[in-house]
């Protein structure tokens, strides 16, 4: 099947990417300088990125907020206009079946979904709906991420408006000369914002954008050491059918009303766990003498498994490697040794709280 | 005699004792390499054997021995700087040397001009 281009195909073309396909779409995973430079620069100033590919729903009528109530464990009469909320589809034992983020903006709830869930979602928002309620897949929107601590000087130079803008909120801005629905939000655990704009004017503001000193264009792999080093979960590793919010971490998801009232997907499961806890929970894992552990690696404790990695690769604001896996709850404590087993060896690892570089959102 | 593997590995037969390494176009495509393990010297290998290890930001990718032989030396200086490994310096990051048993192991190997073909 050939695989979809977003806006900016031909943009990160002329800039020198690599683009490799994911989840359907031929999509950069680095530029000329590689994953470690693009990674520093967003941490150290600001990176671009092309997120085009997730897919943004938008949800109108007067039944949305009961519709998604059903789906996830989100208050969505809580979510205010011009504020945005993590959260999560659910299955009925408690696994995940998706991220997303839902904005309330203009009264209309916006949703971000992951691109290789886009189909899944899509289908299950569609089984979803009743007569008081539309949806809109807006594949005529692009997604560009301006994320790091240089990001909001980047934006104000393109003429954004930041004044009282804090983490989790959505507003309207005029960026060269271009209308955005900007969220300060990412997935890079830096400061940053994700840039929603008519697609046709995607690759006039990702130059405008890029142009700017103090960006570097970043691409999928830099997207993902940056996600891995802040303990952020990816669906399909840290998050599946199988694995629970509890498991994940992801605890405060879950809002107040919804736990109270157990009436979400999985809830009898889930609220036993927040609870009682969970066999396994998510940790971070920092591997000893410089070899890094892969997905997939078995770990273990004097010869018996006791969990496994997710994610794992190179950390290069650690200038280390760096990993994130499910462990026994009970070895879940900062600063426990374990045993990777990677490709047949062992490779000792120690258990790390996350996120394992500090997040540095700008909440008020 | 240099010649090339399918996998990307280069092997330059000087004597009886060949050098291995990586190519450009490998080296280039790992991106930044934060990770090396090289063989023992001492250790006998089979042609086709994963003898070493590259490990990027993104994957971990094995390189096998193109002949069979004995490993003499492993090029032990590349480890103190990783970063030096760019595709330009493919011949001074080499891995190993390797005494040759078979010689004739190397015909089915690609020249330059094929291998180039082969990565076009």
């Amino acid at each position: 099947m050939e695989s979809r281009r977003t806006p900016l195909h031909d943009f990160h073309l002329a800039h020198g990417a690599r683009m490799v396909p994911f989840a359907g779409w031929d999509m950069p995973v680095q530029y000329a300088d590689g994953i470690r430079a693009e990674h520093l620069a967003t941490r150290a100033s600001t990176g671009l990125f092309d997120v085009s590919h997730m897919a943004q729903v938008w949800l109108t009528g007067p039944g949305a907020g009961a519709m998604l109530e059903r789906l996830t464990p989100t208050d969505t009469g809580a979510i205010a206009e011009g504020r945005v909320r993590y959260s999560l589809f659910l299955n009925d034992a408690g696994g995940v079946l998706d991220d997303l983020m839902i904005a309330r903006h203009n009264d209309i709830l916006q949703l971000v979904v992951n691109a290789g869930r886009a189909d899944h979602d899509i289908g299950l928002l569609r089984a979803s709906l009743d007569s008081s309620v539309t949806m809109d897949v807006r594949s005529d929107l692009a997604l560009l991420a301006l994320q790091g601590p240089a990001s909001p000087q980047v934006l104000a130079r393109l003429g954004g408006d930041l004044d009282g803008f804090t983490f989790m909120q959505i507003r309207n801005m005029t960026l060269a000369g271009t209308e955005c629905v900007v969220t300060r939000s990412g997935y890079t655990g830096e400061d940053g914002f994700e840039i929603s704009m008519p697609a046709s004017h995607a690759p006039d503001l990702a130059s405008a954008i890029a142009a700017d000193a103090d960006v570097t264009l970043a691409g999928l792999g830099a997207r993902d050491t940056l996600r891995l080093e802040a303990g952020l979960p990816l669906w399909g590793h840290e998050l599946d059918e199988s694995i629970t919010p509890i498991a994940a971490g992801l605890r405060f998801a879950l809002s107040k009303r919804r736990r109270e009232a157990g009436d979400f997907p999985g809830a009898a499961t889930i609220m036993a766990e927040w609870n009682n806890g969970t066999a396994r929970i998510l940790t971070g894992l920092l591997p000893q003498g410089g070899r890094p552990v892969r997905d997939g690696a078995e770990l273990a404790l004097d010869g018996k498994t006791v969990g496994a990695v997710t994610s794992g690769g190179f950390a290069p604001t650690l200038d280390a490697p760096a990993a994130l896996g499910f462990v026994d709850a009970g070895l879940a404590a900062p600063g426990t040794n374990l045993m990777a087993v990677v490709r047949g060896r062992e490779t000792p690892v120690v258990t790390a709280a996350l996120p394992l570089v500090p997040h540095r959102y700008v909440r008020n | 005699m240099l010649r090339y593997t399918e996998d990307h590995e280069w092997i330059n037969l000087e004597g009886d004792t060949a050098t291995v390494g990586i190519s450009p176009h490998a080296i280039e495509q790992l991106g930044d390499i934060v990770f090396v393990e090289l063989p023992e010297a001492g250790n006998t290998v089979a042609r086709g054997d994963a003898v070493a290890v590259f490990e990027s930001v993104k994957a971990a990718s094995d390189i096998y021995s193109p002949a069979s032989g004995e490993i003499t030396e492993v090029n032990e200086t590349m480890l103190d700087d990783l970063s030096s490994i760019t595709p330009d310096r493919a011949t001074e990051s080499w891995l190993f040397k390797i005494k040759i048993e078979d010689s004739s192991e190397l015909d089915e190997l690609m020249d330059e001009d094929a291998y180039k073909s082969m990565i076009a």
